[in-house]
């Protein structure tokens, strides 16, 4: 990463960024340009290397922060109505750690609103245009964040990855996107979307860059009492020796493109020597409809909190509190955040709790044991991130079903707690970008970073 | 199963929404085919398995049950709101 130092100083770089970003507006990237604060931080930052004075190892480096990682800097709304207006008096402990390195957030990126979707397109601002085809999806949820990273307007963006979020739209622009094992940072400040499967993580555009980040941020938080005891900085190296494929992930439900870059790699990595293991993971087939109900469960719950009451936006027509809590909630969501809240109270609702609820909740264990047993086999897995590259805006709206069948190889690592990284992996003949995503073990996430750049 | 308009109704009461009603219209498709779609899991065999809630491996996390500083104040918090009294958030009548 390119920090500031006297000749290329932290106010040079942010200016390049913010330039950039409004060159670059019509993507529809950005919810909030943050450009007084970060020129006044680019100027501390210079006036402490000018003095000779230490400063950190994100020095000036410009960054972009997903709208759903709160910080007193403009709005955190999460991309929805219902947030609308509301500045928050606390920052999340990963923007904390950044900052203590002296990074600058230069924006806050679009998103699905609360994170819920695949696209994008999902926000109440709009959707963000993929940075290889403005025809086409930026994914999602942290679309604006990849494609920041994409365009080269800043040098690595933040995401939270509930079911894909940073994977899937890092593969659909090209860059490096990783979801840590669960529990790895702090997520403490971060609008809560389902509590058991949500992480934070990152956009880079080098693994060198995603290791340096990871080693920054992760560690336990006393104000997250699911982050794990410290370990991302003590993990010493390990020698990789075999590479699974999952079988069931290689077959005519792929597009052809992504089973042709799939291949390239393992042919990259036998030449390579490296063993390809066969692994068969049939649980996985049933990961996308445990999710499907064990995250929409906890988005009723989480999402209960935003009534209009304390913060955000408040519907004015309300003659009773109730009818506040209704009108507030009805014109707040979008309309996928109401499915989503809508199937959660479904499943946990007496009668259906025990066919839906506790049926996903004994599926999660088959695949938390499928891939306990792959990792006997393996060291690491070599997966697609999709079935299908970018799709075409506007293509998968009308259909949730189809929206989510996108899903189907991103949400097993997080019913499991397993590191995910993509890798870009070339172009299709359209020139529609590629990736593919690495998958380990728990806790193997710094080898993981190391081992993808065998397949650069 | 099939997914009825008074289903619908129901479901946005649990939720506290108000809703259209070309709204409860396209809201029953959708959900109809999410329930459908989610329904296949009746083909999985569970018998004794155990259910998983959480994947980070640890239990009873415990603290010292002491009063700490909070990150916000109370004037903080309460400027989030729309109107605000005597320390207080005011709403419309309760009943």
């Amino acid at each position: 990463m390119k920090t500031a130092n006297k000749t290329v100083t932290a106010e040079r770089l942010v200016r390049d960024a913010l330039e950039k970003a409004k060159y670059f507006a019509d993507y529809n990237i950005f919810t909030f340009l943050n450009e007084e604060e970060a020129i006044k931080k680019a100027r501390e930052i210079d006036a402490k290397i000018a003095r000779g004075e230490k400063v950190g190892r994100l020095a000036g480096v410009p960054y972009a922060l997903k709208d759903n990682f709160l910080s007193p800097e403009g709005q955190t709304t999460a991309a929805s109505h219902i947030l609308e207006g509301f500045v928050s008096p606390v920052t999340a402990t990963a923007v904390e750690k950044l900052e203590a390195e002296d990074a600058i957030m230069i924006g806050r990126t679009n998103m699905d609103a609360f994170a819920h979707g695949s696209s994008t397109e999902n926000s109440y601002f709009g959707p963000t245009h993929n940075a290889c085809d403005k025809e086409r999806v930026a994914g999602g949820s942290s679309g604006g964040s990849a494609v920041a990273v994409a365009l080269g307007i800043v040098e690595f963006a933040t995401g939270t990855d509930t079911g894909g979020s940073i994977r899937q739209p890092a593969s659909f622009n090209g860059v490096y996107g990783l979801k840590p094992t669960y529990g790895t940072i702090s997520r403490y400040g971060v609008v809560a979307m389902a509590s058991s499967t949500d992480c934070i993580g990152f956009f880079t555009k080098t693994p060198d860059d995603m290791n340096l980040l990871m080693e920054i941020t992760s560690g336990r938080d006393e104000k997250d009492l699911t982050t794990l005891p410290d370990y991302y900085n003590n993990v010493g190296a390990k020698k990789i020796t075999k590479v699974g494929v999952i079988k069931d992930f290689d077959n005519d439900s792929v597009h052809p493109e992504i089973r042709k870059a799939l291949q390239n790699k393992i042919e990259l990595l036998k030449s390579k020597g490296y063993e390809i293991v066969d692994l068969e993971m049939p649980a996985l087939k049933y990961a996308l409809a445990a999710y499907y109900i064990i995250v929409p469960a906890e988005v009723a719950s989480n999402l209960s909190r935003y009534d209009g009451v304390r913060y955000g936006f408040r519907s004015e027509k309300s003659e009773d509190l109730d009818a506040l809590y209704k009108n507030t909630r009805g014109e707040g969501f979008m309309p996928e955040n109401k499915r989503r809240i809508m199937i959660g109270n479904f499943v946990l609702s007496s009668g259906f709790y025990d066919a839906y609820f506790l049926k996903a909740a004994k599926a999660r264990t088959l695949i938390v044991q499928e891939y306990a047993k792959a990792f006997e086999k393996c060291d690491f897995i070599l997966s697609p991130v999709t079935p299908n590259p970018a799709f075409k805006l506007g293509e998968k709206t009308s259909d949730p079903v189809t929206m989510y069948l996108e899903d189907a190889m991103t949400v097993p690592l997080n019913l499991a707690g397993v590191p995910g990284l993509t890798i870009p992996a070339g172009k299709t003949e359209d020139g529609v970008a590629l990736g593919l995503q690495l998958i380990g073990p728990r806790r193997s996430d710094k080898n993981l970073i190391e081992f993808s750049k065998e397949l650069a | 199963m099939e997914i009825k308009r008074e289903d619908i109704i129901h479901l946005a009461e649990l939720s506290d929404f108000s809703l259209a009603d070309a709204e409860i219209d396209s809201l029953g498709g959708d959900l109809q085919g999410i329930i459908g779609y989610i329904s296949q899991l009746e083909e999985l065999d569970t018998d004794n398995i155990t259910p998983t809630y959480q994947v980070f491996e640890m239990e009873n996390v415990w603290r010292a049950d002491e009063i700490k500083p909070q990150d916000a104040t109370r004037e903080q918090l309460l400027a989030l709101t729309k109107e605000e009294k005597d320390n207080q958030i005011k709403v419309p009548k309760v009943l």
